[in-house]
């Protein structure tokens, strides 16, 4: 509840959090050594990534400082109804004091626990770690002072406060370029580690990819055909990693068409030129024009030479799509009834989802495919 | 269908500079062009580009996009302006919107891709030299995406921030994969009209400043 020491124990045990919470909370009755233990463990148990505590919600903290509150004010009436109690004017500063390390040393378990996590959420939470620990600092001094306050005169306040600050300043400026150096050390560090991680990344994709297809492309350079397709593969695959890096969702029309291509480009080793003009989410009705567009666009690789043409385009009422080759071209009167391939699974298909296909062929200019597919309104053939 | 003969080319070839970056790609240019050109010069990045263009005087000059020293847009805000007898043509891998669009707007006359063939390359600087525009498939796209849902009736739009039915029409052909000529066969018109129209396109791609083009581009970024 407090730092989670109870649960994370007892997840090191194998037994209920409740029980460990019970001993906890006997020895602390029993003279005190359960909390002496408990914030023993919480200083030194390093806290688990990702364990019960990485839950870190703003209701959680709340509730954690309310215990960490009643906890100093709890252990404060104990000692004063055992009698070796302090004074009513201690029991103020030390109380302010207790909030400040408390606020403080909690914070380094919060920096802590976000530098194992490295959550973006550590990024954002800056300006209110800032907060606390002024607020901690201003707190301890606080109390130091009223503390010496209400047993001392204010001239020798005065004093002593001076003689602190002096002691104080002259720390700093002795330690300072010490802590600085560090600091920047660390820095430094961190960066060139972030560098040379980025680097093995990089060589390690490369590693796969762009050597590995180098190695076949010289294995299989008398076949040019072979050559084309790997080089055309491994561009396309580069490029995805260079600039698509969320790439593999293929979640919208283009996405899909690309993959689409590369299919039937790996496949036949043809090359084929894809431009989308505007995009529409998969759908049923969106994927069934795929799915024709996939048998034009097989076709098209297997019976046409040179390069093919995807053109897709999404206006608002509907998505059409051409495929276009510069093939010998062919007369669909010809093809036999029962070829199945154009009829059936191009221009049936698209009839029956409410969409239509148009073939244009000629020996001069090749053949194109017209698909078309108009949004919602179902059921118009 | 004859060339113009223009420049420094003898008998009518054009005289072209190629500006890249990487050795082995300018040498595949060279051969690949072989006699339909005649090469004046090579550059390897911006400084070298604009001292080899500014000396010979090109017709046409091969463009590359990604270029050190600020890529061929920094090229063309260097000479583009001083010397609008010489054509660029931008050639790239990255198929980028905003590069693409960017050095259209630059000034470049045309845009293809490093993997056109020999003879479509060939065929692009001479339409270049000619004065006229080349887009490739891609780069219809490109503009059917920016101009999309502004489309005038009509042959011709006069308004810069819109396409005209028939403009878009010849935008959409060539995204197809038709070439000029076979774009004009399907419309009915001739090879000239279809240079015409995508000269238009070209100077609206250009000189539009509607702002929805910028934020278009740099929104299709990734590609």
């Amino acid at each position: 509840m407090l730092a989670g020491v109870a649960a994370g124990l007892a997840e090191h045990l194998r037994v209920d959090v409740r029980v460990v919470r019970l001993v906890f909370v006997l020895l602390a009755l029993a003279g005190g050594s359960g909390l002496v233990a408990y914030a023993a463990f919480w200083v030194v148990v390093p806290v688990q990534p990702g364990g019960p505590r990485s839950a870190g919600d703003s209701r959680r903290e709340l509730i954690a400082l309310a215990s960490l509150v009643a906890l100093g004010l709890g252990l404060a009436l104990a000692l004063q109804g055992l009698g070796l109690g302090l004074s009513a004017s201690l029991t103020a500063p030390v109380l302010l004091a207790g909030t400040g390390v408390a606020l403080l040393w909690r914070q380094a378990d919060d920096s802590q626990r976000e530098r194992l996590l490295q959550s973006a959420s550590a990024m954002t939470s800056r300006p209110s770690r800032l907060l606390r620990t002024v607020a901690g600092v201003v707190l301890v001094v606080l109390g130091g002072v009223l503390l010496v306050a209400t047993r001392t005169r204010l001239a020798d306040l005065r004093d002593a406060l001076v003689a602190a600050t002096v002691v104080l300043v002259g720390l700093a400026l002795i330690t300072g370029p010490f802590v600085l150096r560090l600091v920047r050390e660390l820095g430094v560090e961190r960066a060139e580690r972030i560098r040379v991680q980025e680097r093995a990344e990089i060589a390690a994709h490369l590693h796969d990819s762009v050597l590995h297809t180098l190695a076949l492309i010289q294995r299989n350079c008398e076949s040019p055909r072979e050559v084309a397709r790997l080089a055309r593969a491994q561009e396309r695959e580069l490029r995805a990693w260079l600039y698509r890096p969320d790439a593999g969702s293929e979640t919208t029309l283009s996405g899909a068409l690309g993959g689409l291509v590369g299919q039937v480009e790996d496949a036949h080793g043809v090359s084929v030129e894809l431009v989308c003009v505007g995009d529409a989410p998969l759908d049923e009705r969106v994927g069934t024009l795929l799915q024709a567009a996939r048998e034009a666009l097989v076709n098209a690789a297997t019976h046409a030479r040179g390069p093919i043409s995807v053109y897709a385009e999404v206006e608002p009422g509907g998505v059409t799509v051409f495929v276009r080759d510069r093939g010998p071209g062919f007369d669909l009167g010809l093809v036999p009834p029962d070829r199945m391939g154009v009829r059936g699974s191009i221009l049936g298909r698209m009839r029956r989802n409410g969409g239509a296909a148009a073939l244009r062929s000629d020996s001069e200019t090749g053949t194109e495919v017209e698909l078309s597919m108009p949004f919602g309104g179902r059921e118009q053939a | 269908m004859t060339p113009a003969t223009v420049g420094h080319g003898d008998g009518g070839v054009p005289g072209v500079v190629i500006v890249d970056d990487h050795v082995m790609f300018r040498a595949g240019v060279r051969a690949e062009l072989g006699e339909r050109v005649v090469v004046l010069g090579e550059a390897c990045d911006v400084d070298s580009a604009v001292r080899v263009i500014e000396a010979p005087r090109p017709d046409v000059v091969l463009l590359d996009v990604h270029l050190p020293g600020g890529g061929g847009r920094e090229v063309l805000r260097r000479v583009g302006a001083e010397l609008p007898q010489v054509r660029f043509l931008a050639l790239s891998v990255s198929d980028a919107a905003e590069d693409v669009i960017g050095v259209i707007r630059a000034g470049a006359r045309g845009y293809v891709t490093k993997t056109i063939t020999g003879d479509d390359l060939a065929d692009a600087v001479r339409r270049i030299a000619d004065g006229d525009a080349v887009f490739s498939p891609r780069l219809a796209g490109f503009v059917l995406d920016a101009f999309a849902g502004s489309v005038v009736p009509g042959d011709i739009a006069e308004d810069l921030d819109r396409l005209s039915q028939r403009e878009r029409e010849v935008m959409r052909l060539i995204a197809r994969g038709y070439a000029y000529k076979e774009v004009a066969k399907q419309l009915f018109i001739s090879v000239k009209t279809v240079e015409t129209h995508v000269s238009a396109v070209l100077r609206k791609l250009q000189l539009s400043n509607r702002h929805e083009l910028a934020r278009w581009a740099s929104d299709r970024r990734l590609l």
